[in-house]
C-alpha cells in the first residue's frame, strides 16, 4: 500500500482543504509569460494585493516574440505592447525576468528545465497547458488559466481537487528510427484526447527509464493533449545527472540532501495506481497525425481509419478531420507531400532534437518545394548548437535558422502557414488554425522526421533513411 | 481586498445548442486575437474562424450566427468541449459573448478550472439529456432554459434534467464566494508553514542555516 509520487508530492504541498472542497496546495514554483499574464497582474492591482513570494516566480517571453528579427520596439504594436506589459510588470513586482536581453530567454517550458528551476518533488503552475512538461523531473506541473495565475501570484498556492493516478507502463525498448515522440502519440491515440480528464499520467516502465531528461520532457510535454493535465517521470539518477552543477540547482554541497528529498518522494516499486495502461515500445512505428487532434494519429505504414469503423462517438470529429485535411479514409499519410516543415516548440526544440535532425540532415538539401525552418527552444539551445556547428548544416540544408519562441506552433508570431498549406510539425497540437491560417494544415511527426520530410518534399518513413 | 461576487442562485436564459465533441480552446478563441493586455472585446472574437470564411463573411450555419439563437446565454455543448490550450481567453469570450453558463457532457479540465474560477456554472449531464435538450433547443429556439444550482436542476419546457456539482462548488455559487484568493489568503500562516518544511525553499541547506 504505497502512495505514488503524485500522491507524495501532493500531501507535502497540501496547505489544507478549503470550504469549496478544493484543496489548497503550495505552489513551489511559478513561471509566467507574456501572453496570459498581465489581467492577472491587473486583477492583483484592482485589488491592491501584492506578490506573496516574488522569488518564487520568474518570467520570459516566448509566444508573440518574432523569431526573424527580434529588435525593438517589434513591427508589430500588441506584440510590443505586451513585451511592455511583462517589462513593467516583474520590475514592480520584483520578478526575475529572462527577457531578450539576457542569454537565458526562451520557450518557458524549456528554459525552467535547462536553468535548473525545475526541480523533482516541486509543485509548479504556469498560465500555459504544457506545464505537464516539467513532470520528465518528477515535479507536478499545472497548466492554469489567468485568474489562477493572481491566485498563484497573491497567495503561492492553487485550489484544486486531486486528480486520479494512471500508471502508464512503456515496456521494451524503441527501435531504430522511432522516438520519444512516437511513444507518447501513440499513448494519446490509444487512450483518446479526452482519456485523461481527471488523471495524471505517470510514465514508467523500461522504456522510460531509458530515456534521456529531454525524451521524457517532450512525452511529459503531451500528456495534456491526451486529455492528462499532469504527467510526470518518477525521478531517477538521469534526472539527477541532468539537474548537476545548473544555474538554480542545489549547490554541490547540498546536492546529496536535495537526492535525499528526491528519493523520498519517488514512487517506489509497489506503489498503487487507480489505473494502468501497458505498452510495448518495442512494437512502435514512427507515428503521424491524420486529422485535427493529436489523438487522430497512426504509424507511418499504417492506413487512415475508415469512418464507419470510428467508435460512434468519434465519427464526427473523423469526417470533419478528413473533411478539413483532404485526406482520404483508408489512405496512408506517408507520400503526402508537404509546404513547409516546422522544427521547433516546447515538444520537441531542445539540443538533443536539433541534434537528432542535424545529424540526418548533414549533405542533404531541403526540396525545392519546401520552406524549412528551424527554431531552436532557448538562447541555451541556440547557443549550445551554434558551439556544435548545427546552424550552419541546418542553413546550408535550406532551413532557416530562427531565434528562440514559440514561432508557428500557434502562430502569435509572424511565423503562421498561408492558405492551405500542408506542415509537417514537430509541435503538439494539430487544431484546426492553430499554425495561423485557418484552412491550414499540421501533421505532427518527430523532429527528425520533420527533417527527412523536408528533403523529400512528402512524408516519409525515417526508417527507410536512416 | 475581499471580492465578492454576486452570488448564483440560476442563471436563465435561452440555449444555443453548438454541437461537436473535442471542440478546443483554439476553436473558441484563435491565438492571434489573445494579443492584448487585457479581456475587453474578446467577445466578437469568440468563435471568430466558425463563424466568418476567410473573406470575413459570415457563416450562416454556425449556432453563434443563428438568427434563432440571437441572445441566448446557456451554451449546449457535447464531450470535451475546452479541450487543448490552458487560455483563459476562452471562457472569457464567452463570457463576453453573452454565455452565463456551459452544458455539456464533459470538459477539458484547465477549462472547466477557468470556469470555476470566472463563476461561470459548467454543467456536465449524460450524452442521452444533452442531446434531448438540443433537440428541444434546436426545435423551440425561445423555449427558456433555467438551471437551479441549488436543486442542481436543469429545466426547459416541461423537462427537468438532474446534474449533480460538489456540493462546495454548489455553496460557492450560492454564496457567491467562489473567490479563490480571499479564501487562500486567509490561510497564510499555514501556506507559510508548509513552505517551511519543503526543504527546496531554503535550496536544501540544513534547517536553521541562514
Amino acid at each position: 500500500m504505497a502512495e505514488n509520487l503524485f500522491n507524495r508530492v501532493w500531501d507535502l504541498h497540501k496547505v489544507k482543504q478549503l470550504e469549496s472542497g478544493q484543496d489548497q496546495l503550495f505552489i513551489g514554483l511559478h513561471l509566467i509569460h507574456e501572453v496570459t499574464s498581465p489581467q492577472a497582474f491587473d486583477m492583483l492591482r484592482e485589488r491592491g494585493l501584492k506578490v506573496l513570494y516574488p522569488e518564487r516566480t520568474f518570467a520570459t517571453v516566448d509566444h508573440i516574440v518574432p523569431t526573424a528579427s527580434q529588435e525593438r520596439p517589434f513591427a508589430d504594436a500588441l506584440a510590443e505592447e505586451m513585451m511592455q506589459a511583462i517589462e513593467r510588470n516583474t520590475a514592480e513586482h520584483g520578478i526575475e525576468f529572462f527577457g531578450l536581453s539576457t542569454d537565458m530567454q526562451g520557450i518557458v517550458h524549456i528554459i525552467g528545465p535547462e536553468l535548473g528551476l525545475t526541480q523533482p518533488g516541486m509543485t509548479i503552475a504556469c498560465g500555459d497547458s504544457h506545464t505537464s512538461t516539467h513532470g520528465a523531473f518528477g515535479s507536478i506541473g499545472f497548466g492554469i488559466g489567468t485568474s489562477q495565475i493572481r491566485d498563484v501570484l497573491a497567495t503561492q498556492c492553487m485550489a484544486i481537487s486531486r486528480p486520479r493516478v494512471r500508471k502508464i507502463d512503456v515496456r521494451g525498448s524503441l527501435s531504430h528510427g522511432v522516438y520519444a515522440k512516437d511513444i507518447i502519440l501513440k499513448i494519446i491515440a490509444s487512450l483518446g484526447v479526452h482519456g485523461g480528464i481527471g488523471y495524471a499520467y505517470e510514465y514508467s516502465g523500461e522504456a522510460i527509464r531509458k530515456l534521456s531528461m529531454e525524451e521524457r520532457m517532450t512525452i511529459c510535454n503531451m500528456s495534456i493533449e491526451g486529455g492528462a493535465r499532469v504527467g510526470y517521470v518518477s525521478p531517477d539518477e538521469t534526472t539527477y545527472e541532468y539537474m548537476k552543477g545548473r544555474r538554480y540547482a542545489p549547490a554541490a554541497e547540498h546536492f546529496e540532501h536535495a537526492k535525499e528529498y528526491w528519493n523520498s518522494i519517488a514512487s517506489p516499486e509497489d506503489a498503487e495506481y487507480d489505473d494502468v495502461f501497458e505498452l510495448n515500445a518495442g512494437e512502435l512505428e514512427p507515428m503521424v497525425t491524420w486529422g485535427i487532434n493529436p489523438g487522430q494519429a497512426v504509424g507511418i505504414t499504417e492506413r487512415t481509419p475508415r469512418v464507419s469503423k470510428i467508435d460512434r462517438d468519434h465519427r464526427e470529429v473523423a469526417e470533419k478531420a478528413y473533411a478539413h485535411m483532404g485526406f482520404r479514409e483508408g489512405d496512408t499519410i506517408k507520400g503526402k507531400p508537404i509546404d513547409i516543415a516546422f522544427l521547433g516548440s516546447c515538444t520537441n526544440a531542445r539540443i538533443s532534437d536539433l541534434r537528432e535532425a542535424a545529424h540526418y540532415l548533414q549533405g542533404k538539401r531541403v526540396a525545392s518545394s519546401v520552406r524549412a525552418f528551424v527554431v531552436p527552444g532557448s538562447k541555451q539551445v541556440a547557443k549550445q548548437a551554434e558551439a556544435e556547428g548545427l546552424p550552419g548544416i541546418f542553413t546550408e540544408a535550406g532551413f532557416e535558422w530562427r531565434a528562440a519562441g514559440c514561432s508557428m506552433c500557434l502562430a502569435m508570431n509572424p511565423d503562421k502557414l498561408e492558405g492551405r498549406q500542408l506542415c509537417a510539425s514537430s509541435s503538439n497540437r494539430n487544431f484546426i488554425g492553430r499554425q495561423g491560417s485557418p484552412t491550414g494544415r499540421t501533421v505532427l511527426m518527430s523532429p527528425t522526421m520533420v527533417a527527412a520530410a523536408a528533403v523529400n518534399g512528402s512524408v516519409v518513413d525515417i526508417r527507410e533513411h536512416l | 481586498m475581499q471580492e465578492q461576487h454576486a452570488a448564483i442562485q440560476y442563471v436563465e436564459g435561452r440555449g444555443i445548442p453548438l454541437r461537436g465533441n473535442d471542440i478546443d480552446t483554439d476553436q473558441i478563441i484563435p491565438a492571434r486575437f489573445m494579443k492584448r493586455v487585457t479581456f475587453e472585446g474578446l467577445g466578437e472574437f469568440a468563435f471568430y474562424d466558425h463563424r466568418y470564411d476567410t473573406d470575413g463573411s459570415p457563416t450562416k450555419q454556425h449556432p453563434l450566427n443563428d438568427s434563432r439563437f440571437r441572445g441566448g446565454s446557456i451554451l449546449i455543448v457535447n464531450s470535451n468541449f475546452g479541450c487543448g490550450s490552458s487560455r483563459e481567453h476562452a471562457p472569457q469570450a464567452l463570457a463576453r459573448f453573452g454565455i452565463r453558463a456551459v452544458i455539456g457532457e464533459s470538459f477539458g479540465e484547465i477549462f472547466a478550472g477557468n470556469c470555476i474560477a470566472m463563476g461561470i456554472p459548467a454543467i456536465s449531464l449524460p450524452h442521452h439529456d444533452i442531446e434531448q435538450i438540443m433537440q428541444a433547443v434546436e426545435a423551440e429556439p425561445a423555449t427558456p432554459i433555467t438551471v437551479y444550482i441549488r436543486d442542481e436542476v436543469l429545466s426547459i419546457g416541461e423537462h427537468r434534467y438532474h446534474f449533480d456539482l460538489s456540493p462546495a462548488y454548489r455553496n460557492a455559487l450560492l454564496s457567491g464566494a467562489w473567490d479563490s484568493t480571499s479564501a487562500m489568503l486567509n490561510n497564510l500562516e499555514e501556506t507559510k508553514k508548509t513552505a517551511q518544511r519543503l526543504p527546496y525553499t531554503r535550496n536544501f541547506e540544513p534547517a536553521g542555516a541562514q
